[in-house]
């Protein structure tokens, strides 16, 4: 910024110029050289190095929004976003309007007929599984409900067109005669039937398909049951293409008699015949959901719509983030601890050994941080180096030996020793800024070493705390890979789960949600930084 | 066209395989690159020497590795939403293959019309047989997790663990028990060593009071476990004494006894199938499926997965390739007593319900993972 303003200044009317154009117009105005008013001129000066600044950064500010801010911002959407539940049951959910899911009885037919369409839907385009392991996060179970429907729903009516009237009803040659046409004889016979057809065409073209080759959904089927049963002089006098087909088809449709939805479904898995399960479906129709932040907060919502805690058996998210929180403020400690007198020798011993030392504490920068997470292994674990060499001086006994690895105490080793360079590092460019001359005038005032060092010299690397603090709190709370590795079942951080979810269970909602509210603590935890160390007092150099 | 031509250009040199490239028919409108996803280590040598050496060899076509298997589900995902997916070939175990393919990421297979039959002329779908558990997945190999154990223990006064629930008896066999960090197996386990019967335990797991069930079992050696979340881990304690039993994939362990020679011994007792296989992504330009498709058809030929286990101690999942396992490469030791399969180590085995946990994964997860930070 301060680069900007310098230019400015500079771009700015000399003072010769000014003098020169200290001439005021009619109105009393005051007018540049060339005759403009100075106001706006400067205005428009200003403008050009403000679009000349822009153009600078535009690059950077292109990159930062294309790589960063768009897919950050796509990911941290998913935290609420539910379209899965509604674009896949969307009759279900219409069906499921009128229903309270707190009366504890089942919903009516005419759900579960709306079910039937639905899912012969999904089935036919494969997603009534993927809303299977929606379903799931939420409860288990649902991935075989679907599954085992899917099954049931894709030859639900068919089942008795093939197996009592004929063979040929699989055909699709038989619809293509029927409705290929569009507005044909048969059309008017059985409208329903050819409106379900034609839906199914259109869809089945949109795919890529052809429906002359394909067998059509069993909604064209349930709609031929329905256009049978109600028969009406078109169909009774039916002599369009397949004539004897139809004529057989009605006579014998007296004889059906499926099963109802609700029987089906529920023989098809007992489950569905359990109101606590339509009741989740019911909560989830929206197409924004909370429930994902609800269980990155522990929280659920009961049967009746009420925000409950949720078992203590299965709630652990919040004693994660309690837990990243302790473990990274320690960690920034424990780096400050370490770093702080070896960012002192760095700047005050001379060159030629300072920048060796600096070397050392760079190598490790340089190293995978896998390498040295898994050395870290070598070294502290039960059998490592250390416990075999306090063992062997006799200092501890072979069953006494020291649980170093796979606890809290090995995160923090680990994590202290990967993230201290960046305490050092601006620890280092921050005292040694500071002259050795005010050490000397507090003695020569007669000032103790000890105060010396805490009224002069320490508060002039405060800065450098600040900054150092921070980027080893932020950088730390993020870490998963060295926690996964040595933090056994006590030292795993938040971010574990995040990166599981992501990767593993696939729950990218629950993932977006738990790195969201992460996210909240850092920006607020950022807040009360201001607030007490203030961030312009702040430096990296 | 192009494959063709180089064929034979270059049929002097591949006298010596002139016997694989019999039954494969030339490859039409084919992409001449492939990418290949794998899990890298031993596995994906054992593949390297096996499948793609001889396929490149046959057809020049330049075989890419990547070694994301382990986050496959996830990438295949997030390259579906993004419109551009860049794998061909990906290799997942079996439960994966089954999320894929009901996510729609994974092509769905007509096993008779696109794999090879067996050299008899037994159709690809009765010789893989019951292994076919998707419609998306052709099975490579049978694996096992299982148990290994140290062989030098002074507090076991000689005696050695041949039960799965010795793992539970800390009285006998005292010292850490490295441990999968999931609920899959160690639930199951658990509830065997409970007293549940072998064909009841997903019924009993399904219920509130099994899995509270489970987690009591688990609790009274959960003092003395390390998780484990890399199939390296558990061998890699083995053999520091860091673990004195613990659980992972045979194939590791195979390595770790026979390759390494440390003083560790197999538990078969209770070992748990799995499979693992390949899927083709779903949504390939024609000739990248081509090429896929082709591939596919030469890497699960018999003769192709009896190949494999000369490299790694892993059971090919034909019927027909079973009796052309012979001994391992470069120790040339007998590979058929170190198969999973193997009579005498699948005297005691456990069948993993795919579809249970696809259903509870989940919910158990949850509670594990709550279960295991406190």
């Amino acid at each position: 910024m301060s680069t900007t303003a310098e230019t400015l200044s500079s771009d700015a009317p000399s003072p010769e110029a000014q003098e020169a154009a200290s001439e005021t117009d009619a109105r009393g105005r005051l007018l540049a050289a060339d005759g403009t008013p100075l106001k706006l001129s400067l205005a428009r000066a200003l403008r050009r190095q403000k679009l000349r600044a822009l153009a600078l950064v535009a690059p950077l500010l292109f990159f930062v929004l294309v790589s960063f801010i768009f897919p950050i911002g796509g990911m941290l959407l998913r935290s609420v976003q539910n379209d899965i539940v509604p674009d896949t049951l969307p009759r279900t959910i219409a069906a499921l309007e009128d229903w309270d899911p707190a009366s504890d009885v089942l919903p009516g037919e005419p759900a579960f007929a709306a079910l039937y369409t639905d899912l012969v839907v999904a089935t036919e385009r494969k997603t009534h599984t993927r809303l299977g392991s929606r379903l799931n996060y939420a409860a288990g179970g649902y991935s075989s409900m679907l599954r085992k429907s899917g099954r049931l729903v894709a030859d639900f009516h068919l089942d008795w067109f093939e197996k009592k009237v004929s063979r040929d009803w699989d055909e699709p040659e038989v619809f293509t005669a029927l409705f290929g046409e569009g507005e044909g004889p048969a059309a008017q016979a059985l409208p329903k039937t050819a409106a379900a057809y034609a839906a199914w065409a259109e869809e089945m073209r949109e795919q890529g398909e052809d429906p002359a080759k394909e067998e059509p959904w069993d909604l064209v089927y349930a709609a031929l049951v329905e256009d049978l049963r109600a028969g009406g002089p078109a169909l009774t006098g039916y002599s369009g293409p397949q004539a004897e087909l139809i004529a057989e088809t009605l006579a014998k449709i007296g004889e059906y008699d499926p099963p109802s939805y609700t029987d089906a479904f529920i023989k098809s898995d007992k489950d569905w015949g359990d109101p606590d399960n339509w009741a989740i479906i019911h909560q989830l129709s929206g197409r924004y959901t909370s429930s994902y932040f609800l269980a990155a907060a522990d929280l659920e919502r009961n049967t009746d719509g009420e925000i409950v805690d949720k078992p203590e058996e299965e709630s652990i998210y919040i004693f994660l983030f309690e837990r990243t929180l302790f473990l990274s403020l320690t960690i920034t400690f424990s780096c400050l601890l370490l770093g702080y007198p070896i960012a002192w020798l760095l700047s005050n011993l001379p060159l030629r050994i300072s920048n060796l030392l600096l070397i050392l504490v760079l190598l490790p920068f340089w190293t995978s941080l896998l390498v040295r997470t898994s050395a870290w292994i070598v070294l502290l674990q039960q059998e490592g180096v250390i416990n075999d060499l306090l063992v062997s001086v006799g200092i501890l006994s072979d069953s006494g030996r020291l649980q170093m690895m796979f606890n809290q105490t090995g995160t923090i080793i680990a994590m202290t020793h990967i993230l201290l360079p960046f305490m050092i590092l601006p620890l280092y460019s921050v005292m040694k800024t500071i002259k050795p001359n005010y050490l000397r005038a507090a003695k020569s005032l007669g000032a103790t070493d000890w105060t010396a060092f805490w009224r002069v010299y320490f508060p002039n690397t405060v800065p450098g705390i600040g900054a150092g603090a921070i980027l080893v709190f932020i950088l730390s709370i993020g870490y998963y890979i060295t926690p996964e590795l040595v933090g056994g079942t006590e030292g795993v951080f938040i971010s574990n789960r995040i990166a599981y979810h992501i990767s593993s269970s696939l729950n990218w909602g629950l993932a977006a949600a738990l790195a969201s509210l992460l996210l909240i603590v850092v920006l607020a935890l950022y807040w009360v930084y201001d607030r007490i160390v203030g961030i312009d007092n702040v430096k990296l150099g | 066209m192009k494959i063709t031509h180089l064929l034979g250009a270059t049929a002097i040199a591949l006298v010596p395989l002139a016997t694989l490239a019999e039954d494969l028919p030339p490859c039409d409108n084919c992409a001449d690159t492939m990418t290949i996803v794998s899990w890298g280590g031993a596995y994906s040598s054992s593949q390297l020497k096996a499948y793609h050496e001889p396929y490149s060899k046959l057809t020049g076509v330049s075989i890419v590795n990547d070694e994301s298997s382990n986050e496959a589900v996830a990438k295949l995902r997030a390259m579906a939403e993004a419109g551009n997916v860049s794998w061909d070939v990906v290799d997942v175990v079996a439960s994966d293959a089954i999320r894929l393919c009901d996510e729609g990421l994974a092509r769905e297979m007509d096993f008779n019309e696109e794999l090879a039959a067996a050299p008899d002329g037994t159709s690809a779908e009765e010789d893989f047989g019951d292994l076919l558990v998707s419609d998306c997945f052709i099975p490579q190999i049978v694996y096992s997790t299982t148990f290994g154990y140290r062989t030098d223990v002074a507090e076991w006064n000689g005696r050695e663990p041949d039960d799965i629930c010795d793992v539970f008896d800390l009285e006998n066999f005292p010292g850490k028990r490295s441990l999968e960090k999931r609920p899959i197996n160690n639930m199951e386990w658990a509830l065997l060593c409970d007293g549940v019967a072998k064909e009841d335990v997903y019924d009993v797991l399904e219920t509130e009071e099994g899995q509270d069930r489970a987690f009591a079992k688990l609790d009274t050696i959960k003092d003395s476990v390390i998780w484990w979340s890399a199939g390296a881990e558990t061998p890699q304690r083995l053999a520091d004494g860091e673990a004195v039993m613990g659980s992972t994939y045979n194939g590791r362990l195979f390595s770790l006894i026979e390759e390494q020679g440390q003083p560790v011994k197999m538990l078969w007792d209770a070992q748990v199938f799995d499979l693992d296989g390949w899927i083709i992504p779903a949504g390939l330009p024609e000739d990248r499926l081509n090429r896929a498709l082709h591939y596919i058809m030469f890497a699960t030929d018999t003769q192709r997965l009896a190949d494999q286990a000369k490299f790694i101690s892993y059971g090919p999942a034909r019927a027909s390739s079973a009796p052309l396992v012979g001994k391992h490469a470069d120790l040339g030791i007998d590979m058929a007593p170190h198969m999973p399969t193997d009579p005498a180590n699948a005297k005691n085995t456990f069948l993993y319900n795919y579809e249970w946990w696809a259903d509870y994964r989940d919910d158990l997860d949850a509670k594990f993972q709550a279960w295991i930070a406190k």
